[in-house]
């Protein structure tokens, strides 16, 4: 007996694996170029969220046709995983089905829901497929897409498609020769096929030589496809699949109207509201203090949990369709606030690979090359999109955090808020008013 | 309406050595806006009323910082803060009441990390629970009958999860309430917050308040119930441009309750 396929394969999913690492590790390695935040508080409350909405995806179902769908999708893959761990012992170790004789009548029902959730999974598909191409929802034709985020939409569900067929192709196959009578080579009797029943026919008449070759060739593209879609992953907006725990787990636990306050600020209002602090003293000297500079105009200077959320971004333009800026024709896109910043970490990860591990700088930032500010300035701050996000990403904050590095670092907000400002600074109000007639209306009419 | 307001101020109560029971944060709009100082006055004449001890800080009020910090002045709007904390903690405020959701959601939520922590609840709260001790009765009057749809402000909703108390109000006056299409956790913003009120909006096909009001008007009420003194001025323009003035008004949800008992 030649052990050639079993070495192989331990080969294919080495590789598989490796590259996949690689990736992940330049993830974890560009997601702490953020500043630090803390997010570690409150585990109960975290694990809470992490349960509801990642894994019972609470919030997809506010829309329902999608959300429903969407589950199908997600739960076909989780429970359709269980079985991939067989996959990978039958091949490592040359056997068939070798859970069969342990589960006895739960492997027949295992195997069943797996084909049924196999063929939801590729309805589930053929219907987004639809919706993206065919009626043309808009939020799948909105321009954030252009270029290869909507051929990226597309790749996902024909490799989703691809490997369910495969599956029950594969199971088709298994049944056929399970079904030869006196039994072939070792395909033993084992499973229960609700699905691929009906695909087995096609076989008949096909030597069993023949079958036995399909089926190892069904098998051998299924496991290959799933370990390239694996590092497929990196490159598109399906790592949500991964990311979206973390990224609940981490999500901002505060009321959404709660917006922080930065503590570099809250020292220098203080020092400037001492009666006993003497204005011409030198600022004391901390070795090491890092040069702060206020709100962001780049990757670094959003926080960790900023940057999970872009990575965790599938692009399904919820956020944007509940915009009122956007509904209204303006530029502003969360969506695309999400995708900016992705682009521009994955492009400042790229320069960091290529300079030996020093981001050497490139004379471009996110805000400007990516995030214009007339985006910024068209947001509400209404939490709409934060509200709506299936997996808790807050473009709300990355957009506030950046108006703040335009009010704050360059003094370019537009001139009618800085307007309303002077008047808040000299009066007390956003209008000119004097403060002292704050009082005026209880004695008018 | 002859009857004039009482309006004690914080320094006034202390000089008499009084606490109230509430103070009432009237904010920059319902101090200086003409359409929203009719709105303050509706809930004072409520506060009147029922009897509530309650005190403004009068010209001792500053601006929250909302706007500042929306726009990204975190400066200012820490400074603003710091200004307002160290006022009211030298009163020893510990309930404030305000008829402002921007108000309500910076005093309640982004005050207390800055040292200023206090009991900060939204007027149509304060109204709700009013009726449930017993202290205000609440009729229909005028209002019996009418089709009143709410419009939910972000920093109320949304921000605070603030969604039953000013729909449990407007059901008090015995009138069919509408939801439009989007409301409650899905409604749409007016377009006056993160500090949209005081510029003009970025280049697009619509304003956004026209949109919300073409909304509300889907759902053909003869008056459109709001909480925000903002949203309020947005939807009343909505109302003009759409050329529905004399059709549809936009109430504050206090000025209901006043007008409904002839406050």
């Amino acid at each position: 007996m030649s052990y050639l396929d079993n070495i192989l394969f331990a080969i294919l999913l080495i590789v598989g694996f490796g590259f996949f690492a690689s990736s992940v590790k330049k993830i974890i390695r560009n997601i702490n170029l953020g500043v630090d935040v803390n997010r570690k508080d409150n585990s109960k409350a975290r694990w809470k969220n992490m349960a509801l909405i990642a894994l019972g995806q609470s919030k997809m179902v506010r829309r329902p046709v999608a959300g429903i769908l969407h589950i199908f999708v997600y739960v076909g893959f989780v429970i359709i995983n269980i079985e991939l761990l067989e996959i990978i012992i039958d091949g490592l170790f040359g056997t068939h089905r070798v859970f069969a004789p342990y589960l006895g009548v739960v492997y027949d029902v295992l195997i069943a829901s797996f084909e049924i959730l196999a063929i939801l999974v590729i309805f589930a598909v053929i219907v987004f497929w639809i919706r993206r191409n065919v009626i043309r929802l808009k939020r799948f034709i909105n321009p954030d897409l252009n270029g290869f985020p909507k051929s990226d939409a597309n790749y996902i569900l024909y490799f989703e498609t691809v490997l369910m067929l495969l599956f029950l192709l594969m199971n088709a196959s298994d049944l056929h020769l399970q079904n030869v009578p006196g039994g072939f080579s070792h395909f033993h009797k084992a499973g229960s096929f609700p699905i691929s029943q009906f695909i087995a026919p096609m076989f008949n008449g096909m030597s069993n030589e023949l079958v036995a070759l399909l089926f190892e060739v069904f098998w051998w593209v299924h496991i290959a496809g799933i370990l390239v879609f694996m590092n497929y992953l990196y490159f598109s907006k399906h790592l949500h699949i991964l990311l979206a725990f973390p990224n609940t787990y981490f999500a901002n636990l505060n009321p959404e109207g709660q917006f922080d306050n930065l503590e570099s600020v809250t020292k220098e209002v203080k020092l400037m509201m001492d009666p006993n602090a003497d204005p011409f003293a030198a600022a004391p000297v901390d070795e090491n203090a890092v040069s702060s500079k206020f709100g962001a105009s780049d990757v670094q200077d959003l926080n960790w949990v900023q940057l999970l959320n872009a990575y965790t971004c599938t692009e399904c333009g919820r956020c944007t369709s509940s915009c009122p800026a956007n509904q209204t024709g303006k530029k502003l896109s969360p969506r695309k606030i999400m995708m900016d910043t992705r682009d521009r970490l994955t492009e400042v990860g790229k320069n960091i690979d290529a300079n030996k591990g020093v981001f050497v700088p490139d004379n471009k930032t996110l805000l400007n090359d990516y995030i214009t500010p007339e985006e910024l300035w068209a947001c509400t701050s209404c939490n709409a999109c934060v509200e709506e996000c299936p997996v808790n990403i807050s473009p709300l904050s990355i957009i506030m955090d950046m108006r703040r590095y335009l009010v704050m670092e360059q003094s370019a907000a537009p001139m009618s808020l800085n307007a309303m400002m002077t008047n808040i600074e000299n009066n007390g109000a956003p209008w000119q008013y004097n403060q002292q007639d704050r009082l005026n209306w209880k004695n008018e009419n | 309406m002859s009857e004039s307001l009482v309006v004690p101020t914080m320094a006034e109560m202390l000089a008499e050595g009084k606490q109230p029971e509430v103070l009432f944060w009237v904010g920059c709009a319902g101090s200086f806006d003409d359409r929203a100082k009719k709105i303050t006055k509706a809930f004072v004449r409520i506060l009147n009323r029922t009897n509530v001890s309650f005190a403004v800080l009068g010209t001792e009020e500053s601006c929250t910082g909302d706007p500042a910090k929306r726009a990204g002045n975190e400066f200012l709007f820490q400074m603003q803060a710091m200004m307002n904390i160290e006022v009211l903690n030298a009163y020893e405020a510990k309930k404030i009441v305000t008829a402002c959701p921007h108000c309500f959601n910076t005093l309640k939520n982004e005050y207390p990390e800055l040292g200023g922590q206090y009991d900060v609840i939204h007027h149509t709260e304060f109204l709700k629970s009013l009726i449930d001790d017993g202290r205000l009765t609440v009729e229909g009057g005028q209002f019996k009958g009418k089709r009143i749809t709410f419009h939910d402000p972000c920093y109320l909703g949304r921000a605070n999860k603030v969604y039953e108390a000013p729909r449990d109000l407007i059901q008090k006056l015995d009138v069919e309430l509408v939801e439009m299409k989007r409301s409650k956790a899905n409604g749409l913003c007016c377009g006056a917050g993160g500090a949209q009120m005081f510029k003009d909006a970025e280049p697009g096909n619509k304003e956004i308040n026209v949109e919300r009001t073409e909304d509300a008007l889907e759902t053909k009420p003869d008056i459109i119930a709001a909480g925000c003194p903002f949203c309020n001025t947005m939807l009343t323009d909505g109302i003009k441009h759409q050329e529905k003035e004399g059709q549809v008004k936009v109430m504050d949800i206090a000025e209901l309750i006043a007008n409904a008992q002839d406050l």
